[in-house]
């Protein structure tokens, strides 16, 4: 580490459960503003975005689609907060094949929170506009983080991940496999 | 492509267990929009009127409208369409929820199921896949509970599921169709589903709604929700509370009901307790309702708050909206402690809340008036709460007198005679009212509950203030930023408008004045039951975010249609008609429009006849409420104007009509 610091926005969305009431307006949002043509085509199950909703228990949780997994835990999570009980891995942002929560309905691709990108930039995430009961809240802060040496290349985040998910034998004798036929090829 | 709609229903026989998936013609929806008006045509062109309600040639209808599963905020609304057993009309009922979003992203505008299967069944709608599944296992469960057994078998926690309960089983005259905090409960609709033997209908939809000019729309919807907060920061001065901003009545938010508990009548809609709510009253129900009331809760894709989920200590957890919280309350002269907890397994059972403790208190008051007798009880307890909870258990089940109180009240009391009659004072067409009586006739009203096609008064009421503004700074101040008036007219007939003096109820105002103010008032709803709207941000409020010179723009970049104010109003005259021709099909006539007899102390006879005279000419109806032909074909309802002359409904006989549309066609 060179020890540079270096300032970075950190973007985030507040979810205030309490305050949801579970109108999905998130959803159909989130649905249209990522649709071609843009708002041209509504559905929830496309949207980056799911309420998990079960009013008679309480249950109101915004949940934002994160990173995708190719392989689901070891293990299960279930909370239960304030006598509410939430389902296994309520809180989780997986695209994870454990669960039909945020894969693209007909190609099963993951889909994951964005937070709206776009050129020019909107001023807030298209949910966070809609919920005007405010229990979504987009918020921005500023972090000092140390600057990273070398530039994380995507190549080796799709190495590593594959590393984790195969063990480190089987990754290690695959590449070099494969380094066997380019040479031959060669 | 289609757009705002998908282009398909699907057909269900229960007989025989056919379901097909049947391509609709995109010009009905160019005559009729959706939802109210094309289930109008389906029910004129396929079910004759002889039909009896829980026949199995009868169809239900389930239609989401055209707008819903757009981004259009509150659009969201099923409209449920059948003949009803209590009226023998039209029998129509909206829920709003998460039901008919779902519908319509499973690919289908309306599920129309015919037929009557000869074991319990419901029906599974996941996408193309549609299963009638059995349901003997959930014969004599609650609705809610039904819709938790069926998410859980099926293994799909987000399915939006219908149902009925024991009421709706049993062929109540007055069950509803339940569905979360919603449910489609006026005029008996749940008895048609439980004549079909249909208990639930469940649904999970993962397709596209497509809409036609999407970036159009989309700033559309933007104002529309700037709108609502604007507009929910500058509640109406001068109203009661649950009328000054938008959504139903904020029932499950507002705790002062001095408005309520002092003008509605209590018991079988008899006693008015004009110093009812006394701070004592107010500390006590204050207490009630934040100790139940969990959550304020939305429909789907619509930010306002207008239910909640009540969990009474000792009592499941239940969805309730709007006022059901004190229509129980009031008939039992009770408090409102006992009016969440009976309204929990009212629900469960699947019942109207308007209906049904109304014809609690009657059957109370017969027996009291000893025209029913202690026989006819026997095994009720003493006292007032527990009577309740009993003949709501006796009807349900139709169990004894419950089975005679199941009609509702005017069919029961034609079933018990001994001046029973007397006791069944409060419905329009056979069909239970507010429990509200009032001094002074007031016109609009009187218009409004005599032609109603519903029979309900919340269904045709809004936009216009329901009574006038006591100063002039008032009025002038409320129609400052009234935007949503048709015509600048209405402005002035509020401003002249005063509680006291020539210029007052019953003449003012005038005749004239009234036709306009009421078929504004009803445009607006039609517009809402064929698009799906909820009426909380459309026809009811004072000042609603949609009105007549948005419509037509949200509509057009929705669907693709070309529509104008003109246009809009065209096809909602056509929806209006279409759906009055299949009542006057049915028989009716101008005798069955009018109001309870004691709804006013201070009636007019010779006002109210030259009123309806009035109505029914500015709406293109004869003397006895029937379309013309000059009406009808005017709307392009040529088939209703021959039908009703093959029938004797219009005057002229098939010769004259043939040789009139020759006429015609020779000019065109």
């Amino acid at each position: 580490m060179s020890g540079q610091k270096k300032k970075r926005i950190v973007k985030t969305i507040h979810v205030n459960v309490d305050k949801c009431n579970g109108c999905r307006a998130c959803e159909v949002v989130c649905s249209a503003f990522h649709a071609t043509p843009k708002y041209g085509t509504v559905n929830p199950e496309r949207s980056r975005i799911r309420v998990i909703r079960e009013p008679l228990r309480d249950v109101f949780l915004p949940v934002y689609a994160g990173e995708y997994t190719a392989a689901e835990c070891a293990g299960r999570d279930r909370y239960t907060i304030d006598g509410r009980s939430y389902d296994e891995c309520a809180f989780c942002r997986a695209a994870c094949p454990s669960r039909d929560l945020f894969h693209e309905p007909d190609s099963g691709l993951p889909l994951k929170c964005d937070l709206c990108e776009s050129d020019p930039p909107l001023e807030k995430p298209m949910c966070v506009q809609w919920c005007i009961n405010e229990a979504l809240i987009y918020e921005e802060r500023e972090e000092w983080v140390e600057e990273e040496e070398e530039p994380v290349e995507e190549l080796d985040v799709g190495l590593a991940s594959l590393r984790t998910r195969f063990g480190r034998e089987r990754f290690e004798d695959a590449v070099a496999r494969l380094a066997r036929k380019a040479e031959k090829k060669a | 492509m289609r757009f705002a709609e998908t282009g398909f229903n699907l057909e269900v026989d229960l007989s025989t267990g056919n379901v097909e998936r049947v391509e609709t013609d995109p010009r009905l929806t160019a005559l009729h929009l959706g939802g109210l008006g094309t289930n109008a045509r389906i029910l004129w062109d396929r079910v004759p009127p002889e039909t009896d309600p829980y026949s199995p040639d009868n169809l239900v209808i389930f239609a989401p409208g055209l707008l819903v599963g757009t981004p259009a905020p509150g659009a969201n609304r099923t409209i449920v369409s059948t003949f009803s057993p209590q009226t023998r009309f039209l029998g129509y009922s909206m829920m709003g929820g998460f039901w008919g979003p779902e519908l319509k992203h499973a690919g289908y505008d309306k599920l129309i199921v015919r037929g009557r299967s000869p074991k319990p069944v419901y029906l599974w709608i996941r996408d193309d896949r549609v299963e009638i599944r059995d349901a003997t296992h959930l014969s004599g469960l609650g609705a809610g509970e039904t819709a938790d057994r069926i998410r859980a078998e099926l293994g799909e926690p987000r399915a939006q599921v219908a149902a009925i309960g024991l009421a709706g089983e049993n062929r109540v005259f007055f069950a509803s169709i339940e569905h979360g905090r919603s449910s489609a409960s006026r005029l008996g609709l749940g008895g048609v589903m439980g004549s079909k033997g249909l208990k639930a209908v469940a649904v999970r939809g993962t397709k596209d709604v497509n809409v036609a000019r999407p970036a159009e729309l989309f700033q559309h919807c933007q104002e529309v929700l700037r709108y609502i907060v604007v507009r929910d920061a500058k509640p109406v001065p001068g109203v009661m509370p649950i009328l000054a901003g938008l959504g139903s009545p904020q029932e499950m938010k507002i705790v002062d009901e001095k408005w309520h508990t002092e003008n509605f009548m209590w018991g079988n809609a008899r006693t008015r307790r004009k110093d009812f709510w006394t701070p004592e009253i107010e500390e006590q129900w204050r207490g009630t309702q934040e100790q139940v009331r969990k959550r304020l809760i939305s429909c789907y894709n619509c930010p306002m708050k207008c239910g909640a989920t009540i969990s009474v200590p000792g009592v499941s957890t239940y969805m309730m909206k709007c006022f059901s919280k004190l229509t129980y309350t009031m008939a039992a002269y009770s408090d409102l402690d006992f009016g969440f907890r009976i309204a929990q397994r009212a629900t469960e059972y699947g019942v109207d809340a308007f209906s049904a403790p109304q014809v609690m208190a009657f059957a109370l008051e017969l027996l009291e008036a000893g025209i029913l007798t202690e026989a006819d009880f026997a095994g009720m307890p003493p006292d007032t709460e527990g009577r309740f909870f009993w003949l709501l258990d006796r009807i349900v089940r139709r169990e004894g007198i419950g089975d005679v109180l199941a009609d509702g009240t005017y069919w029961a009391a034609e079933r018990i005679g001994k001046g029973a009659q007397e006791y069944a004072h409060n419905n329009i067409k056979k069909h239970e009212q507010l429990p509200l009586k009032l001094g002074m006739l007031n016109p609009v009203y009187f218009l409004m509950y005599c032609t109603g096609e519903k029979a309900n008064i919340t269904q045709i009421e809004g936009q216009f203030p329901q009574a006038p503004f006591p100063t002039m700074e008032e009025r002038l101040d409320f129609v400052k930023d009234w935007i949503q008036v048709p015509d600048e007219k209405f402005k002035q007939y509020l401003l002249d408008w005063e509680p006291r003096g020539e210029r007052s109820n019953p003449y003012y105002p005038t005749v004239e004045m009234c036709c306009d103010i009421v078929d504004w008032q009803e445009m607006m709803h039609y517009i809402d039951d064929a698009v799906g709207m909820c009426a909380g941000l459309g026809s009811f409020p004072l000042k609603p975010p949609y009105h007549i010179h948005n419509w037509p723009a949200i509509l057009s970049a929705a669907s693709g249609l070309d529509l104008d104010e003109e246009g809009l109003k065209t096809i909602t005259r056509r929806n209006r008609n279409l759906v009055r021709a299949l009542n006057n099909r049915r028989g009716l006539t101008r005798a069955d429009e009018r109001p309870p007899d004691d709804h006013w102390k201070r009636r007019f006879p010779e006002l109210e006849q030259k009123l309806l005279d009035a109505y029914y000419a500015y709406k293109g109806w004869n003397e006895n409420g029937i379309p013309t032909e000059a009406t009808l074909r005017a709307l392009g309802l040529d088939d209703v104007a021959e039908d009703f002359r093959r029938r004797g409904i219009l005057p002229g006989g098939t010769a004259d009509a043939a040789a009139k549309t020759t006429a015609d066609g020779g000019k065109a």
